[in-house]
């Protein structure tokens, strides 16, 4: 299991007790959401839809990486990677 | 088909002071006016609606040609208070009667809308910016900031430094110099980032967590989007009151296809226009086409994409409504397209041959997914067909520096002339 860092944005922080960053582990995307929500468990249902996907307007970056240009659900983390959890809804 | 052009728009309930109030696009929470862009809930974006009953009373055909020509002239449409005056006379460019590119597209019905030409900062953004500002001083944020390809970071800098506002803009380090220049110009701080778009629009959509400013396309952009609806209203005011069959717009962050949509819709609803189906097409430069990609790969998403484009000004990789766009084009019978950066500087030089009008590169991208429509047979001959020219030329010519246009060069000689005449086989 990797240990690595999620930044969570401050929409999300009245869900983490305040908290900006948050340790977590896990192998990829699924796992380490599964860890903050069990940490977090009122987080989920604002990260994940009714399906179980990081929501449609939700955008996840790994060490400055669109998590969809490394492989998605598929990558694999290291130890020390950073999560970074930023709503979609900006730009044009 | 083409269900969704008329299709009542929500509306605002009319409890609020304010005649419009923010709901969420997909959970439907309501809520208060705020600089915000998304639902705390569900993450997804909120748009502005409208107490349309009230909107009702005033805004008739009657009284709305009675107003100035600019965008203010439907104001009751936009999120700004009941008697917002604006010095800014923003909008209403010319909808041009396109008759040789028609001719050269196997057009017969075919109009340019040309905010090339679009007060102060020659390009479509002036409409949003214009909003935002408006809001951000409702709000009482004394700085605003944007992240840009180059016209948004013009109109921010113009717009705030007449209003009175600190103004930050982000931008790609490398973009077109006479985007930069014509934004440092106006006093704005100018931050270039050494990275594409979406890493600037991440940038800023972090900077906003920190600070109290109004980013006016991340926490501004509810309000700021409602400007583009303008496009909407004046073409069909242009048009004499009447929706056209088809509407060809560039792509880049998705929002101006839903915003016209929007627009169309309001104006079904309070029964200004016919309404009638209108298809909606969508253009991009193939080297940054994500939406055109899923529209014709027949997904309802789109998967995110590294730009290598010059037509910068669409060079969105993430494009934060290309979402909805898909979903604008599909519902009302539209379509896609993208083209090479080789035919963008065709199409370019085409609209200027024809028309006189000098678009950059976004334009050259409409005009030649215009033709390459034509030719697939998903525009028709007959139909009216309004193709949305957004920016001006004179802001990305190093996109022509390598265009081989023949100039003659003489000595100031009556024969030399004379001599380049007969080369030339001109009979005088």
């Amino acid at each position: 299991m990797m240990r690595v860092t999620v930044e969570i944005p401050s929409a999300l922080r009245r869900f983490t007790e305040g908290a900006a960053k948050i340790e977590c582990e896990g192998a990829n995307l699924p796992s380490i959401l599964q860890d903050l929500g069990a940490k977090h468990p009122a987080i989920t249902q604002h990260l994940r839809d009714e399906s179980g996907k990081v929501r449609q307007f939700i955008n996840i970056y790994i060490n400055d990486e669109d998590v969809r240009f490394l492989g998605g659900d598929a990558y694999q983390f290291r130890d020390g990677d950073q999560v970074l959890i930023v709503p979609s809804i900006a730009g044009g | 088909m083409s269900s969704s052009t008329c299709t009542s728009p929500a509306e605002a309930t009319p409890t609020t002071s304010l005649h419009f109030e923010l709901r969420c696009r997909e959970c439907g929470k309501r809520s208060a006016n705020a600089p915000r862009s998304f639902c705390e809930e569900c993450f997804s974006p909120v748009e502005v609606v409208y107490d349309l009953d009230r909107v009702r009373r005033t805004f008739t055909p009657e009284n709305i040609a009675q107003r100035p020509t600019n965008m203010w002239r439907y104001s009751e449409l936009l999120p700004v208070a009941e008697g917002y005056k604006s010095t800014l006379p923003v909008g209403f460019t010319p909808l041009v009667t396109a008759r040789k590119l028609g001719t050269a597209l196997g057009l017969d019905h075919l109009y340019v809308k040309n905010d090339a030409v679009c007060f102060p900062t020659l390009s479509f953004k002036d409409r949003v910016v214009a909003v935002a500002l408006a809001a951000a001083k409702r709000f009482g944020l004394e700085t605003v900031g944007c992240s840009s390809t180059g016209n948004l970071a013009n109109a921010v800098a113009a717009q705030a430094a007449r209003e009175g506002l600190k103004a930050w803009v982000f931008i790609p380090a490398d973009l077109e110099p006479a985007k930069v220049l014509g934004t440092r110009v106006y006093g704005a701080n100018v931050v270039r980032i050494k990275g594409n778009y979406d890493q600037v629009n991440r940038l800023c959509s972090q900077i906003t967590e920190k600070l109290p400013w109004g980013f006016v396309n991340v926490n501004l952009r509810p309000y700021y989007a409602e400007g583009s609806k303008t496009v909407g209203y004046e073409i069909a005011e242009q048009l004499g009151w009447r929706l056209p069959d088809n509407v060809v717009v560039p792509m880049a962050g998705g929002s101006l296809i839903g915003k016209i949509q929007k627009a169309f819709a309001e104006l079904c609803v309070l029964g200004l226009v016919e309404p009638k189906p209108v298809k909606f097409f969508g253009a991009q430069a193939t080297g940054c086409s994500p939406i055109s990609k899923a529209v014709k790969d027949g997904q309802e998403t789109f998967q995110p994409q590294k730009p290598s484009t010059i037509v910068r000004s669409l060079a969105i990789g993430n494009p934060a409504d290309g979402f909805y766009a898909i979903r604008g084009i599909r519902d009302s019978g539209g379509w896609a397209e993208d083209v090479s950066d080789v035919e963008t500087i065709a199409g370019i030089r085409l609209l200027a041959e024809t028309e006189g009008i000098f678009t950059e590169t976004a334009g050259g991208v409409t005009t030649a997914v215009t033709r390459k429509l034509v030719e697939q047979g998903k525009i028709q001959p007959e139909e009216t067909t309004v193709v949305c020219i957004t920016g001006n030329g004179l802001k990305t010519l190093d996109a022509l520096a390598d265009e081989a246009f023949e100039d003659v060069v003489i000595e100031p000689k009556l024969a030399e002339f004379e001599a380049c005449l007969e080369e030339a086989s001109v009979a005088v």
